[in-house]
């Protein structure tokens, strides 16, 4: 096996004496379909944070294809190829679903910078065929604000493809979309090509199981176990973290103080 | 060093002076935004109404005068404040800019209208009798006023410091400026507190404009060049904090006093030259209190 | 503008995978005949009018232009200056002082004009773009009134408080633009090519990228794009097409004061953009020409104390046009698609 796409060694984040992530070291191939998950309050949202660069680690290295980037920003790591779908859905509301994707699209095409308008029919058509590759094609001149929860979900992860990632980060992709739309969203991503890494934070243990090749448990902010997914199913650990001591966790979920750090 | 010190010591008592007064502006400026989220515009147009009460009241040049002037401004800027507190509530889930474009409008037609009733003249007021001579400080004469107006600065910085630091209410604007959302999911008033808040800043500003017409007097324009002041104060020491306040005025009342008196020319340039320095190091100010949004 | 060509030569040959073109180029050719109209209706006006109407026509047109170069800040890029006049200012002192010491022949004090705005806006904006929304509006507001202090201040190039008087008549090819009507069609030449130059701009992929980084700065940062850069970009490029007004200004009225770069400038065509709509690029143009029609029509009638029937316009538009005439506009198109809307 090559050196890992992504790499995390020690990764830390703390909020005061709240250590939401703890000491993570976390190495994923690429190529791999690699989930997260845990209970609430596991740090799970934090950690992805760390990973796209929206937050700061408090200590430890994050590295992307052998090369740390630890100290970039989370724009610059765009382009280094991590591309990502948030929580809170997080697109421009004002203009229509073709153009949305477009923003990401034009970046990877020349012409993104020119001061006057071009047609940009190379961005242009990657963006129509990323919106037929989510079954948006009908809706792509309809403003973003007119769209259902499960079509914005679409539309943002035909944004996240638009940046031609190398590593994919999908935050609960599958949130509130109907089981049909899941189930596209699970065809989609399992069609996607070796050179896209996919690491996805997901509630929804279906789709987990039919997409991941191999998952990471996070707990209270520490890795529990690594392993495929049959290895996770059966795990005491695992069992015991959902429905023991997770519990009380429940209010010390990770997110909570990440805004007050937006900086 | 010593023969530095003593050359400008007129110099740097003015600029403390001046920074006792933009001290007392720039508060009220900065609690108004960091509790309710106002950035009231025509905080120095409030000014320049008790400037020129000032020029009404002092006329007689006694104790009584000037007393009247400080009672009527302080009056006056309540009723103000509660006035913009009650316009500003149905923009307030507006954008920023929809009230500060309020409090701008509302800045032109005070501005106008002192200019109406005033004229264009340029006045001058005299200090209340008592105070109108000068005391030898260190072997040089200063005006009494300004000393005064220095020690009212620093009375006014610690009860400001006290009230927010010892007090329930100062609690309460602290929890504020962090977050005023669970302020109000507490089951207080947000209302009640933004008439109180506005009405308080609003006449720490009115209060000012009386202290400081013995040194500036009163004249169209000064509400500008007052509001800039201000504003590059609390930039500098952040939006929402108290101590960014007064250090941010400290530095621009030297900067001002001394900057004019050694480099005249190039005075403006200092100015500008301070916030965009300190911007350059802190992008939010010395103490910033708050996520600005 | 390169779709014109594609659409409009090729309209037999459409297949039904390029349906689209015919029906784009006839909306366009839709959309440009009014404008046609409307720009001959205006460079008709000065065979018409008498000259202190052509006057006031170029000052709303001038004004028209300072306008919209704000709006790619204020609506476009979602950063509200309040110092936009200060790069106005900075044009109109460029152009009268290239036209007094050197020459004032057509394009050269206005070019100038346009490359000291923009010069001036990057000195400036980069300190004032990496801070966003109340922060911004106080730096702008600070560095518009430095401005104003140093032209004030500096009195052996800028005439101080006594303003720089003097400016010589524009001159194209050697002869000088004396006749209202002829330096009207100069101004409207040149704040058309502005317009045009700013419509460009918004409508370009830098400038989608500029409506992103306003609708959602968090998500075009995740996108990979540097938000500072491209509003850095904008504020220079808003900083020279106001510098083009300001020197077009310089010209036209032949004195420039300090107030020319003051906060009431600033705060007067800020009120333009909000009281057309900010965003829509032609709501700025109407808010132009209301304002400056209030202030030097009804202004003088009130003995100089125009500024308070501006502040009553701010408070008054603050109320009941939110989003500004584009917002009536708005309206009134919503309403007229409303009873067949469901498709």
């Amino acid at each position: 096996m090559s050196e890992p796409l992504l790499s995390l060694s020690g990764v830390s984040r703390h909020f005061g004496a709240l250590k939401a992530v703890d000491a993570v070291d976390l190495g994923i191939p690429a190529g791999s379909r690699h989930a997260l998950i845990g209970p609430n309050g596991a740090g799970k949202s934090t950690l992805f944070k760390l990973i796209t660069g929206a937050m700061p680690v408090s200590s430890g290295t994050v590295a992307l294809g052998g090369s740390d980037i630890t100290g970039l920003s989370e724009n610059q790591r765009a382009r280094r190829g991590i591309s990502q779908t948030l929580q809170h859905s997080s697109l421009f509301l004002t203009q229509t679903v073709l153009q949305n994707v477009l923003l990401a699209a034009q970046r990877h095409h020349p012409g993104r910078r020119s001061l006057v308008p071009r047609r940009q029919a190379a961005a242009r058509e990657r963006a129509r065929a990323l919106l037929a590759d989510v079954g948006l094609e009908q809706r792509s001149d309809t403003p973003v604000a007119a769209l259902s929860h499960g079509e914005r979900r679409q539309v943002e992860v035909a944004v996240a493809l638009a940046c031609e990632p190398r590593l994919l980060l999908l935050d609960e992709p599958a949130a509130g979309m109907s089981p049909a739309e899941s189930a596209r969203l699970v065809g989609l991503l399992q069609a996607l090509p070796e050179s896209v890494t996919v690491v996805i934070v997901e509630h929804d243990l279906d789709v987990v199981f039919a997409l991941a090749t191999s998952v990471t448990v996070l707990h209270l902010g520490r890795v529990l176990l690594t392993g495929s997914p049959d290895q996770v199913r059966t795990s005491d650990a695992v069992q015991e973290a959902y429905l023991g001591t997770g519990r009380e966790s429940l209010f010390l979920d990770g997110t909570g103080p990440a805004h007050l750090e937006v900086s | 060093m010593a023969g530095w010190f003593d050359a400008n010591l007129v110099s740097i008592l003015n600029g403390f002076a001046i920074g006792s007064l933009l001290f007392i502006l720039a508060v009220g400026l900065s609690i108004v935004f960091g509790m309710m989220d106002v950035l009231n515009l025509a905080h120095g147009a409030f000014f320049l109404v008790g400037s020129y009460l000032a020029v009404t009241f002092v006329a007689g040049e006694s104790w009584a005068g000037f007393f009247t002037a400080l009672g009527v401004a302080a009056l006056v800027g309540l009723l103000a404040g509660g006035a913009l507190a009650g316009l500003t509530e149905p923009l307030a889930r507006r954008p920023i800019l929809d009230q500060a474009l309020l409090t701008l409008g509302i800045s032109l037609i005070v501005a106008e209208v002192l200019s109406i009733i005033y004229g264009n003249d340029v006045f001058s007021v005299p200090e209340p009798p008592a105070l109108a001579g000068s005391v030898s400080v260190a072997g040089s004469a200063y005006p009494t006023y300004r000393l005064m107006l220095i020690a009212v600065g620093l009375v006014l910085a610690l009860v400001v410091w006290l009230v927010v630091e010892k007090t329930s209410i100062g609690a309460l604007v602290r929890a504020s400026v962090a977050d005023r959302e669970m302020v109000s999911a507490m089951g207080i008033d947000n209302r009640k507190v933004k008439f109180a808040v506005l009405g308080v800043g609003s006449l720490l500003a009115t209060v000012a404009g009386v202290l400081a017409a013995p040194v500036y007097g009163a004249r169209p324009g000064l509400d500008k060049t007052i509001l800039l002041l201000a504003l590059v104060v609390i930039v500098i020491g952040g939006l929402g904090s108290i101590r960014g306040a007064l250090v941010g005025a400290l530095v621009i009342g030297q900067v001002e006093s001394l900057g004019r008196a050694l480099v005249p020319d190039y005075a403006s340039f200092i100015l500008f030259g301070t916030l965009a320095l300190v911007l350059i190091v802190r992008p939010r100010g010395l103490f910033a209190g708050k996520v600005a949004h | 503008m390169s779709v014109v060509p594609d659409s409009t030569t090729e309209p037999a040959a459409a297949g039904p995978e390029v349906r689209p073109s015919p029906t784009r180029g006839r909306g366009l050719a839709l959309r440009a005949a009014p404008l046609l109209v409307l720009f001959l209706l205006l460079a008709a006006v000065p065979l018409f009018v008498a000259p202190f109407t052509a006057n006031t026509l170029s000052r709303i047109l001038i004004f028209a232009l300072f306008a919209v170069s704000l709006d790619l800040l204020v609506g476009i890029t979602g950063l509200p200056s309040l110092g936009h006049a200060a790069y106005f200012g900075i044009g109109a002192y460029t152009a009268g002082l290239v036209s007094i010491h050197w020459t004032s022949e057509a394009p050269v004090p206005v070019l100038l004009a346009a490359a000291a705005g923009a010069v001036a806006a990057a000195a400036t904006g980069w300190l004032a773009v990496r801070s966003g929304g109340v922060y911004f509006l106080m730096l702008t507001l600070a560095m518009g009134e430095l401005v104003h202090q140093l032209a004030q201040r500096l009195t052996g190039v800028t005439g101080g408080s006594n303003g720089l008087f003097g400016i010589p008549s524009v001159r194209v090819g050697g002869e000088p633009l004396t006749l209202a009507g002829l330096l009207y069609w100069y101004v409207l030449a040149i704040a058309l090519l502005g317009f045009v130059g700013l419509w460009l701009v918004a409508h370009s992929p830098f400038g989608s990228t500029l409506k992103g980084i306003r609708d959602n700065e968090p998500r075009m940062r995740s996108l990979g794009y540097s938000p500072f850069r491209y509003k850095f970009v904008a504020f220079a490029i808003a900083g020279g097409f106001a510098g083009l007004a300001g020197g077009l200004f310089a010209g036209l009225v032949r004195i420039v004061n300090p107030t020319d770069t003051g906060f009431t400038t600033s705060a007067l065509i800020l009120l333009a953009v909000v009281l057309g709509g900010a965003g829509t690029l032609w709501g700025p143009v109407l808010g132009a020409a209301v304002v400056v029609l209030v202030r030097d029509t009804f202004g003088p009638q009130l003995d100089g104390h125009g500024p308070l029937l501006l502040g009553v316009v701010f408070v008054v538009a603050v109320y009941v046009l939110p989003r500004g005439f584009a917002g009536l506009a708005g309206l009134a198109t919503r309403r007229r698609r409303a009873p067949g809307g469901a498709a």
